[in-house]
């Protein structure tokens, strides 16, 4: 991880005098992720879009007006991951395809800030993803009342982000460089979402129902931080491995 | 004059051979003449001793292939990528095994082919589905360099997710069915030595097989390498075929020349 712009293992002759820190570099790529997004509105919208139309799909495909428990946190976690996916497969693409990896690879900066703002970056679609599709979910089709469900929803929410804000880094960035770059992005990602599929879902449903709605196990919660906490940590050790070249 | 350095891969193959041949004899021997019939599910309970160590074996198989992974990451030696990818490669063939002997046993025992109420077979579909992805990521990346690093990172990544599949999937499974075993300690004295021996059988063909594999593409790589000697060292590398198997090409041309140059 070392921040100069020579070739790996190569010894370092040449060292910037004072090298940028890590958090301005995320700060400057988040703040360039982010205008990217707002000026071009290529992923949040279309993953929100998809969010609402898949919940379309799921009443006429169950045919139910109203969903609960166990059916209403399964269709809401499953439209998200795919939503997501769609994010996923979009990340790097400006960056494999416009220069944006050459100029980050030939700027003295820390490799792990790129991780870093992509995380950030899918987290960020990901929220307002979820400021969408939950009102969305909870307009459309959830049958029980949406306030009391909140805390505890927004709670395993945010685990489950983080984590698939983690993995779906890693995976798009593995694919983006591939031939088969959309159709290997899912495919990598959906079994390495199951744990969270599992985790969410579970800790989501005894929140979704009309009578005595109840918190989510903390088992669960508990496996979406672990789950958080060793991909984050494998990502970030992983991830310099493939900016190489 | 010393034509061509011995063939390192192939040391101790045949011994191997020999003792897996054996060690599966007296496995088969022991489940189908000494270990007692189970009371519950007779006959039908000794695929177990197929099942469980295929499952074993599999599932070491990945977590290993990301231990080599991670040491071709840190060597940047093409050889941990070679034997990450046989030991993952073969591993995928185990958890198929697994897969299907699991599914007979399920629908011997419950009447179903699938059950979702065995969190192992579960967890085997699901590593098998992420693992089925190793191979078309590698063939979808041409540069051999690139698809060595990538293959490593996806093999580690992968290979931490091994065990935190199966927490997430045993949590979830809200019943344990009646297990045969849950864990070894519980089994009768016979049952146990057959089974143990049964782990030690199925973990010595998963060495063997992946010993062959080994010696198979380090044999060809090094007729590879002797033939473009043979037609004259000017002569460059033949574009190289798209493959999804790491190749060592470039390695044993390098060795070959090595030995070439020893050798006036």
């Amino acid at each position: 991880m070392s921040g100069v712009h020579a070739p790996p293992r190569a010894p370092q002759t040449v060292r910037p005098a004072r090298p940028p820190r890590l958090w301005p570099t995320v700060r400057a790529l988040l703040r360039k992720e982010l205008l990217v997004e707002l000026r071009t509105l290529e992923s949040v919208p279309g993953m929100s879009l998809f969010a609402v139309a898949t919940f379309v799909l799921f009443h006429f495909a169950l045919n139910r007006s109203s969903v609960e428990g166990d059916l209403a946190a399964g269709i809401l976690w499953v439209t998200l991951l795919f939503a997501a996916i769609l994010g996923v497969n979009r990340l790097f693409v400006a960056d494999a395809e416009q220069g944006g990896f050459d100029g980050f690879l030939l700027a003295p900066v820390d490799r792990s800030a790129m991780f870093v703002s992509k995380v950030l970056t899918l987290l960020a679609f990901l929220v307002v993803l979820e400021l969408v599709a939950v009102p969305a979910f909870a307009l459309l089709l959830l049958g029980s009342p949406l306030p009391p469900a909140l805390p505890g929803l927004l709670a395993t929410l945010a685990l489950g982000d983080v984590g698939v804000a983690v993995i779906g880094t890693l995976v798009a960035a593995m694919a983006v460089r591939t031939r088969a770059r959309d159709l290997l992005g899912p495919l990598l990602a959906l079994p390495l979402f199951v744990p969270i599929v599992i985790g969410g879902a579970r800790a989501t449903s005894p929140l979704l129902v009309a009578v005595h709605p109840g918190t989510p196990a903390i088992r669960w919660l508990l496996t979406l931080g672990l789950y958080d906490l060793l991909f984050g940590l494998i990502a970030y050790a992983l991830f310099d491995f493939l900016l190489e070249d | 004059m010393e034509r061509t350095r011995p063939i390192v891969y192939g040391k101790g193959l045949r011994p191997l051979s020999i003792a897996t041949v054996v060690a599966m004899a007296v496995s088969l021997s022991l489940v189908f003449f000494y270990a007692p019939l189970e009371a519950e599910q007779g006959f039908l309970q000794k695929i177990f001793y197929l099942h469980v160590p295929l499952a074993i074996v599999a599932l070491c198989g990945f977590v290993l292939g990301g231990l080599l992974a991670i040491q071709h990451l840190r060597t940047r030696d093409p050889r941990w990528d070679m034997r990450s990818y046989v030991v993952i490669h073969m591993s995928l063939i185990f958890a198929v095994g697994t897969l299907i002997t699991g599914s007979i046993w399920a629908k011997g025992s419950w009447g179903h082919w699938w059950v979702w109420s065995e969190p192992t077979l579960v967890s085997f579909l699901i590593v098998f589905l992420l693992y089925a992805t190793y191979q078309p990521l590698r063939f979808a990346i041409e540069d051999p360099e690139r698809q060595s690093r990538y293959a490593s990172v996806f093999a580690i990544t992968a290979g931490a997710f091994v065990p935190m599949n199966f927490i997430a999937v045993r949590l979830s499974t809200a019943y344990l069915h009646p297990r045969v075993l849950g864990s070894t300690s519980n089994l009768p004295g016979p049952m146990a030595l057959t089974f143990v021996v049964s782990l030690a059988a199925i973990s010595l063909l998963f060495a063997t097989l992946c010993k062959y594999e080994l010696t198979a593409k380090h044999t060809r790589a090094q007729i590879r390498a002797l033939r473009r000697r043979l037609a004259g060292e000017s002569a460059a590398a033949p574009p190289r075929a798209r493959s999804a198997a790491p190749s060592l090409q470039h390695v044993t041309a390098m060795s070959a020349r090595a030995t070439g140059s020893s050798a006036p």
